[in-house]
């Protein structure tokens, strides 16, 4: 078990992080105290949600990095088993869906020891290619591509992309001395969280022209400027106590981040639409399931992932 | 892990002193062994690995914490559905809840019955009984009798997955002789995705226990039927169900 690097940058975000907790929870019980005609249950639910995951993710951070990754990898599981249940899905492939679980732990194996080939060709090359051929032994040919397609697409946004967030942790220490492996993960995650939570502010409170009605609504010119806004402002602020950025690296994180949360969160609503279903689960109270959470870091994780590992590894 | 479940136990212990100790003491004659056994096989390890891997949506379990003998009654399309409701039950009450089960099917080789009788705590059924003149229901009159919970299965076998059965009529003749016992109405949905008939290697899917409202014996056995039937459609249809498909 490595001991977690928990540098002063890493600390000073956590306590950052605990901090907004603090006023989102305050903002509201203010909110519920003068003005409860506009206090909706929902909003409750959804800050409570937010302490859960950021307690959790504190804590195993605090364990070890073993622990982490692992927790990483249950998140991927419970969104694949979440992405499996709402799809439709033929009797005979219950087999090769028991292959694609069984990936995960393979998948985040790659990550933890840190063997940077095989993480990335072990989905997109060995099970793409092997698991349609699990699949054409079913002997039904009825639905084929449907069923390898689904079951592949499901297997990147939900396993591969999402494994990218836990080999931050396997990345050589030494380049990042301010934040060590954790601040990256931290970086990521924080930015990929606030903005989320910016966008639907912003959308809320500004939101004019939608930008994607047919997909997803709620979503607006407004609301994707407000959390550029709000990322770039926040990638820049944080990159010198988490990461080896340089200020200009900094801000194309930051907009890198805000592009790719809003094209996740844009991708998994389009599924949702397809499949008539408002949430893609209800684990998550206030929230919806696990992949309405985990939308946008699906897509944040390897842009942001690749974009540091070409500038400083 | 371990150490974070040794001081959950401990603490429940100490919490609940009453807890299993006091199932233990009532049935010591008859099952003191398998309590010993069966109770913690279900609240550590069957509870969690369920919870785990199967993302169970329950609606109102506390309508499962039954003071006296009562059945409940479940639409069945796997093998999960009995572990999925005993994993549902609170600690103190697991030594009196029994699955019906068929005998022919769980008791054909010896270690399959010792996991079914001692693990699981079935009640066999003699699904052959009546052709030789005997009642196939005489256990679940005398588990009732003690003060048992049942959990039977009125649609008699798991089908195909995903879709109801017409329910059979035994839970009603046994109804009739004990009028005053509860019948609790469970829907069960996506475990026959995640272990179907048929096949031997369960695979994870979000799941569903929707519990119902107590019925009461009405005095007839076809409108018990009815009530039964339509209190499984509501739960079916309701917004803890999901419709077959």
């Amino acid at each position: 078990m490595n001991a977690p690097q928990l540098t002063i940058g890493v600390s000073i975000a956590l306590s950052g992080m605990l901090a907004t907790l603090l006023f989102a929870s305050a903002a509201q019980a203010g909110l519920a105290r003068w003005q409860p005609e506009r206090v909706r249950g929902e909003l409750q639910a959804r800050i409570r949600s937010w302490w859960w995951i950021a307690g959790a993710f504190a804590f195993v951070a605090m364990l070890s990095r073993e622990v982490t990754i692992a927790l990483v990898a249950f998140t991927s599981f419970a969104a694949l088993r979440e992405y499996f249940s709402i799809i439709p899905m033929r009797r005979c492939d219950r087999r090769v869906l028991a292959w694609a679980y069984a990936a995960i732990p393979v998948q985040f194996l790659w990550a933890a020891i840190g063997w940077y080939g095989m993480f990335m060709v072990f989905i997109p090359v060995c099970l793409f290619l092997l698991l349609p051929m699990r699949t054409a032994l079913n002997g039904e040919t009825r639905g084929f591509l449907h069923a390898a397609g689904a079951l592949h697409w499901g297997l990147m946004t939900c396993v591969f992309s999402l494994s990218h967030a836990a080999y931050l942790l396997a990345l050589p220490a030494h380049v990042n001395p301010a934040g060590g492996n954790l601040g990256l993960l931290l970086y990521l995650a924080l930015l990929t969280a606030l903005n989320d939570v910016a966008q639907y502010c912003a959308g809320k409170l500004l939101g004019q022209r939608k930008v994607v009605p047919r997909v997803s609504p709620g979503k607006t010119v407004e609301g994707l400027l407000g959390g550029i806004a709000v990322t770039t402002a926040l990638a820049t602020t944080l990159a010198p106590l988490l990461t080896p950025f340089s200020p200009i690296e900094s801000l194309g994180a930051g907009l890198l981040v805000a592009l790719a949360g809003f094209l996740g969160d844009v991708v998994v609503s389009a599924l949702k639409r397809d499949l008539g279903l408002k949430d893609s689960g209800t684990a998550i109270p206030g929230h919806g399931g696990v992949l309405d959470r985990v939308d946008s870091l699906t897509m944040t994780a390897p842009f942001f992932f690749h974009y540091l590992y070409y500038l400083h590894y | 892990m371990f150490t974070v479940d040794g001081v959950t136990k401990v603490v429940k212990s100490a919490l609940h002193p009453s807890g299993s100790a006091r199932g233990d003491g009532k049935r010591s004659r008859r099952t003191g062994v398998t309590a010993r056994l069966r109770v913690p096989f279900i609240r550590w390890l069957l509870r969690p690995l369920l919870h785990l891997l199967l993302d169970l949506h329950v609606a109102h379990p506390q309508r499962l914490q039954l003071a006296g003998p009562a059945i409940v009654c479940a639409n069945h399309n796997s093998h999960l559905d009995s572990l999925v409701l005993l994993s549902l039950f609170p600690a103190c009450l697991l030594p009196r809840v029994r699955p019906v089960a068929a005998a022919d099917y769980f008791l054909r080789n010896p270690l399959l019955a010792w996991v079914a009788t001692t693990l699981i705590g079935i009640i066999p059924i003699d699904r052959d009984a009546r052709a030789r003149g005997l009642d196939p229901l005489a256990g679940c009159h005398e588990a009732l009798a003690r003060g048992d919970i049942l959990l039977l299965f009125p649609e008699g076998t798991r089908g195909e997955p995903e879709r109801r059965q017409p329910l059979r009529k035994g839970v009603a003749w046994l109804l009739e002789q004990h009028p005053d016992v509860p019948v609790v109405p469970v829907f069960l949905y996506g475990l026959g995705k995640a272990l179907p008939r048929g096949a031997a290697l369960p695979v994870p899917f979000a799941c569903g226990v929707a519990v119902g409202e107590t019925l009461a014996w009405r005095g007839c056995r076809e409108t018990f039927m009815q009530d039964l039937e339509s209190a499984l459609q509501r739960l079916a249809a309701g917004p803890h169900g999901k419709p077959c498909e």
